[in-house]
């Protein structure tokens, strides 16, 4: 036969993914929020997103060409996504200069120095954000009041009520003042893409139909939240927040969801997803409730990210016919 | 404030003198003893770390060559005679010797030689592609070309040459320490004698197939007729299993048996160019009898430049598995 | 809720283009190839030479050895030359080559068609001495000798056969058409088989995507309660033998061990049909069913084939290779292997021919690694592939066997569902061997 035959190893046939096609899944899964923070803080929404977005994608263009050698790698998306969650950890009000400055600590610092995608061990976006956070705490802490909404104003729910809890006003008479709804829509302060709780779980829920991601780490995270949250309001309600304000307020719903679950940055065992997301969850509340932030969940997800490797070493996936013990 | 300053400094003094104290005596109860001839052993050796030997680098060798009473059966190829009779000079022991050898790839079948009748399409790994197939071309024996040689090589010395599609070794460079004989699955590369000025002469295919099969596959495959073998004077040259071989040290470089090679599968090195071309000889398949392969000859530069080649530890791997 | 395995799988397109063709009876080659090492095991000691005159079903290389099998002319004919012969990789090796005369075959084979009962009086030494006479092995693709595998050793008990018709290979469908056309004969062996294990139950294991199989076997076997029909839900690998239990027994066969550990044995539907040929009517394996596929092939067919047929005259017979054709596969899409000589023979292991369009052949480009863990979760062996490929590409060997790289099945589902299109699986089944070797020379 005079036809040249291509000759491969077995499988012949792949699946429909690709790592770009996956990224494109996680920023159709962020469109819902990004168009609740929109409605709410108006235009500069999409423009902190906007600038986020060029300025990751171009750090990494220029260090991976420039700095790094070998072929660019922009087109994955992964910069993009990078630079979407970046903006979605951001104040609305934040200056643009500190954005460009918050993604070249992102993709420079966080990524980059480490070889790229797939070999960071922290998540980027979140090293961007908590440089920033540490650098400019005011203006990472000033938070516009949403538009029309007589809500707590300059302050995001948390750090109101740590606040309360600071002067010793007891919780039982500030909660009612709470709307879960204004909660659940997003009319509250906070970084502009954390707010829309009911927007970040239609994105869970798009990635999980994708099957991008799967529920063992958002579940574990919010699920240990929840039981670390209620066993303290069950011994204090009035020091203590219930553990469903604790859910949908602040970074919670971002960082369990969007955050955490970031490949490279989580374990790779389902085993180890879940102490993983438990580990957060836990350190998330301890943050919250003694730390000096009234948020702590980028904290945590960074030194679980530290974690990572020693849950790889030890916990291993179950083999097929594992024997009982060893 | 100067009270602060003088708190501060006493105290870490204080505790530098006692973390010394501590460490003096930790460093006594746990004393291992060394034979210091090991460092110096050490020092000698090349410390290319190679895995040559045979030991787990170049301390491992040196080590060896200290504890055994008899080292004729160790040997650093890296660093070869010169080196051997240092450290044997030096540890009072006589030296090991060998001749000098270079790695030499027996196949001659570049692309314009051995047709390709397929294209691979898996991971850049010629241990993958010879676990699944005959390889592009239809010879079973012969190279691959993804480059496992120059992958495992540490001193630079084998590149693959983008224009034949086989590897080259750069006996310069070259200091057989045998990583490519064993990375090549099949068996390809040799260990040869360096011979007199670089001067060798060798059967550049391993193919087993018979003649008739083999010269379909390939125009400069070894086809066992034998002839070779009859005009040796030296007896040097043995044909088993449809192959010819040229025992090196049997050998005496007379170069009678190039020219008499129909198919032109004996390669001679470094021999200066003959004035004319000998009467009768010219039987090769290509019209030249006699193929003076020139080591200066130009060939691809480094391990980078030429084709992708199989990935290697580290960045460089994952890079070349990006490239592939 | 369907039974299936519990851990991983994946779930690729399944193509089965050739679902509705009904088994065609190929005709005859001019010449067939039968090379002497179509089973696993020591290849057969040859026992006819150049210019010998054979008939269909005689006996042509015997078993040499525990781990071998026969091998029968499939054709009547002369035989041209017994001597190394270019295999689907171009690797030359021995089989014997028949010029086709007449189609004459052996005396005491029953070539009549229709159904006929097993002879009650056979006992299952019997049995299973015919079986290894007809040098029956595995048809799924594994040719494993039938007669090793029915060989129970003492200190172990069979309790369950397993019957595999799952087919979950995409495109491939010779299993499914032999269960709905050759029914009868299919129970009839797995009765026998049952009789030469001494087992009281077989389980008959069927994807859902084949429910017409499913429907004519139960209704076949309701008279019969030692066979049960288990429908499964659709996942790959679940025609692995550890899967395949998991999924119908709900055991695990430990790592390392058999089917036997557990007490099952594992045989496809094509084997069974071969064990009641061979039993009841003396025929030795000389033929099988093989699906000839592909998107750009004219008429996608299930073909009764002679072993030692060139592949591509099963090609041309079903309309040529098409022009855009890249590859060509003997096997399935997940497990098959490339064929770079497609004049290469049809052997008893070959149970499809899929033909691949080139831009589909063509792997894509690998990526990094994105720590995805898909691979990890697609593992059906539990295994964690992206640390045996990072090895494997180093050539890391015995740190490969510490994340026991023999378990791997070599299913290809990490390879297939991995993000960054790495070439997982070529590396793994690299490490597979050389662990194997390490092995098997620490145990010398």
């Amino acid at each position: 036969m005079e036809k040249k035959l291509i000759v491969a190893p077995s499988p012949h046939v792949h699946d429909s993914y690709t790592t770009t096609t996956l990224m494109r899944d996680v920023l159709v899964a962020l469109v819902p929020a990004l168009a609740v923070a929109t409605v709410i803080y108006g235009i500069q929404v999409l423009v902190v997103t906007a600038v986020s977005v060029a300025a990751c994608v171009v750090f990494e263009y220029v260090i991976q060409r420039f700095m790094l050698g070998g072929r660019p790698t922009v087109g994955d998306l992964s910069a993009v996504v990078t630079g979407v969650l970046l903006a979605f950890n951001l104040p609305v009000s934040i200056p643009l200069w500190l954005v460009v400055l918050g993604a070249l600590v992102a993709i420079g610092v966080g990524k980059m120095t480490f070889g790229g995608l797939g070999r960071n061990p922290f998540n980027p976006a979140l090293v961007g954000r908590v440089f920033l956070l540490l650098s400019f705490p005011v203006a990472m802490t000033t938070f516009p009041a949403p538009e029309g909404i007589d809500a707590m104003s300059g302050a995001t729910p948390l750090a109101f009520l740590k606040e309360a809890v600071k002067n010793g006003q007891p919780l039982s008479e500030l909660m009612p003042e709470i709307s879960y709804g204004n909660l659940l829509y997003g009319l509250h302060g906070g970084s502009l893409g954390e707010i829309a709780a009911l927007a970040l779980i239609l994105g869970f829920g798009y990635m999980l139909l994708r099957r991008v991601i799967t529920w063992h780490i958002p579940v574990a995270v919010l699920g240990s939240m929840a039981a670390f949250a209620a066993i303290l309001w069950g011994v204090n309600p009035d020091t203590y927040a219930d553990p469903l304000f604790h859910i949908l307020t602040g970074g919670a719903l971002l960082g369990a969801i969007f955050m955490a679950t970031d490949y490279a940055t989580s374990p790779m065992s389902k085993n180890g997803m879940i102490a993983y997301g438990a580990g957060i969850g836990i350190i998330t509340i301890l943050i919250r409730t003694w730390g000096a932030y009234p948020e702590g969940i980028s904290f945590a997800i960074l030194i679980m990210n530290a974690v990572v490797p020693l849950i790889n070493k030890y916990m291993r996936p179950r083999r097929f016919g594992q024997p009982a013990k060893q | 404030m100067s009270q602060i300053l003088i708190y501060t400094i006493l105290t870490l003094c204080l505790l530098g003198v006692v973390a010394a104290v501590v460490l003096f005596f930790v460093a006594k109860k746990f004393h291992v003893y060394e034979d210091p001839r090991i460092d110096d052993v050490e020092a000698m050796l090349p410390l290319a770390n190679c895995g040559g030997c045979g030991y787990p680098g170049c301390r491992g060798l040196a080590d060896a060559l200290v504890k055994q009473d008899d080292i004729s059966s160790l040997y650093c190829p890296v660093g070869g005679t010169d080196t051997m009779k240092r450290v044997a000079d030096y540890l009072g022991k006589s030296a090991p010797e060998k001749e000098p050898q270079v790695a030499e790839v027996r196949c001659g079948g570049a692309c314009d030689k051995r047709p390709r009748i397929s294209d691979y399409d898996g991971a850049p790994s010629c241990a993958v592609e010879n676990s699944l197939y005959s390889g592009e071309t239809g010879c079973n024996y012969g190279c691959l070309g993804k480059g496992d040689c120059v992958v495992v090589c540490n001193f630079d010395a084998i590149a693959v040459n983008p224009a034949t599609g086989l590897p080259e070794v750069d006996a310069e460079k070259c200091t057989a320490c045998g990583a490519c004989v064993k990375a090549c699955p099949r068996t390809i590369i040799e260990l040869r004698k360096k011979g007199p000025k670089n001067r060798r002469v060798y059967v550049s295919c391993v193919n087993r197939d018979k003649g008739a099969v083999s010269r379909k596959l390939c125009t400069v495959s070894c086809i066992a007729c034998g002839k070779c073998a009859k005009i040796c004077p030296f007896e040097a040259i043995t044909v088993e299993n449809n192959l010819a071989y040229i025992d090196p040290c049997k050998c005496r470089l007379c170069r009678k048996c190039v020219p008499e090679c129909p198919t032109s599968a004996i390669e001679e090195v470094n021999f200066p160019p003959k004035k004319e071309a000998p009467a009768g000889g010219d039987k090769g398949g290509d019209g030249v009898a006699v193929k003076v392969r020139e080591q200066t000859a130009p060939k691809a530069t480094s391990k980078t430049d030429g084709i992708p080649v199989g990935p290697v530890g580290g960045e460089a791997g994952d890079k070349a598995v990006q490239q592939a | 809720m369907l039974r299936t395995f519990r851990k991983g799988g994946v779930h690729p397109h399944d193509n089965k283009l050739s679902r509705e063709a009904a088994i065609e009876v190929f005709p005859l080659p001019e010449t067939v190839v039968i090379p002497l090492s179509q089973h696993i095991g020591a290849p057969a000691a040859v026992q006819v030479a150049k210019g010998d005159k054979v008939k269909a079903g005689q006996l042509i290389a015997s078993a040499a050895g525990f781990v071998s099998a026969n091998i029968h002319s499939s054709v009547s004919g002369t035989v041209v030359s017994v001597d190394n012969v270019a295999d689907a990789g171009n690797i030359r090796r021995p089989a014997v080559t028949i010029k086709v005369e007449g189609d004459e075959w052996e005396d005491g084979i029953d070539r009549t068609g229709g159904f006929r009962k097993a002879d009650p009086s056979l006992d299952g030494a019997e049995i299973v001495k015919r079986i290894a006479a007809a040098g029956i092995v595995g048809m799924g693709g594994a040719t494993f000798p039938t007669q090793v595998k029915l060989s129970v050793p003492p200190g172990k008990k069979a309790e369950y056969l397993v019957i595999n018709g799952v087919e979950c290979e995409p495109y491939l469908t010779a299993d499914h058409r032999v269960m709905l056309e050759m029914g009868e004969e299919l129970l009839e062996g797995i009765r026998l088989l049952a009789k030469a294990l001494g087992v009281t139950k077989s389980y008959i294991g069927i994807e859902n995507n084949k429910p017409d199989a499913i429907n004519h076997l139960t209704v076949l076997a309701s008279g019969d309660p030692a066979i049960e029909v288990v429908p499964l839900k659709v996942k790959y690998p679940q025609g692995g033998e550890k899967q395949l239990i998991a999924a119908v027994t709900g055991r695990e066969v430990p790592s390392g061990g058999l089917p036997l550990d557990v007490g099952v044995v594992v045989q496809n539907v094509g084997t069974a049909v071969a064990v009641y040929e061979a039993v009841v009517k003396n025929k030795p394996l000389v033929e099988r069913i093989v699906t000839v596929t592909g998107k750009g092939l004219g008429k996608p067919s299930n073909l009764k084939v002679r072993v030692g047929t060139p592949v591509s005259s099963l090609i041309a017979y079903c309309g040529g290779l098409p022009g855009s054709a890249g590859k060509v596969i003997g096997g399935g899409p997940m497990m098959g292997r490339a064929m770079s000589n497609p004049d290469s023979p049809v052997t008893k292991g070959t149970s499809g021919i899929l033909i691949m369009d080139g831009a589909e052949a063509v792997r894509r480009a690998p990526e990094a690694c994105i720590k995805c863990a898909k691979c990890v979760e697609v593992c059906p062996m539990g295994l964690e592939p992206y640390i045996l490929y990072k090895l494997g590409v180093r050539n890391l060997f015995p740190e490969m066997e510490e994340y026991y790289a023999p378990d791997c099945i070599e299913c290809g589902s990490c390879s297939f569902t991995c993000p960054a299109s790495l070439p997982l699986l070529d590396y793994i089944r690299l490490g597979k061997g050389e662990v194997m070797k390490i092995i098997r020379a620490r145990k010398s």
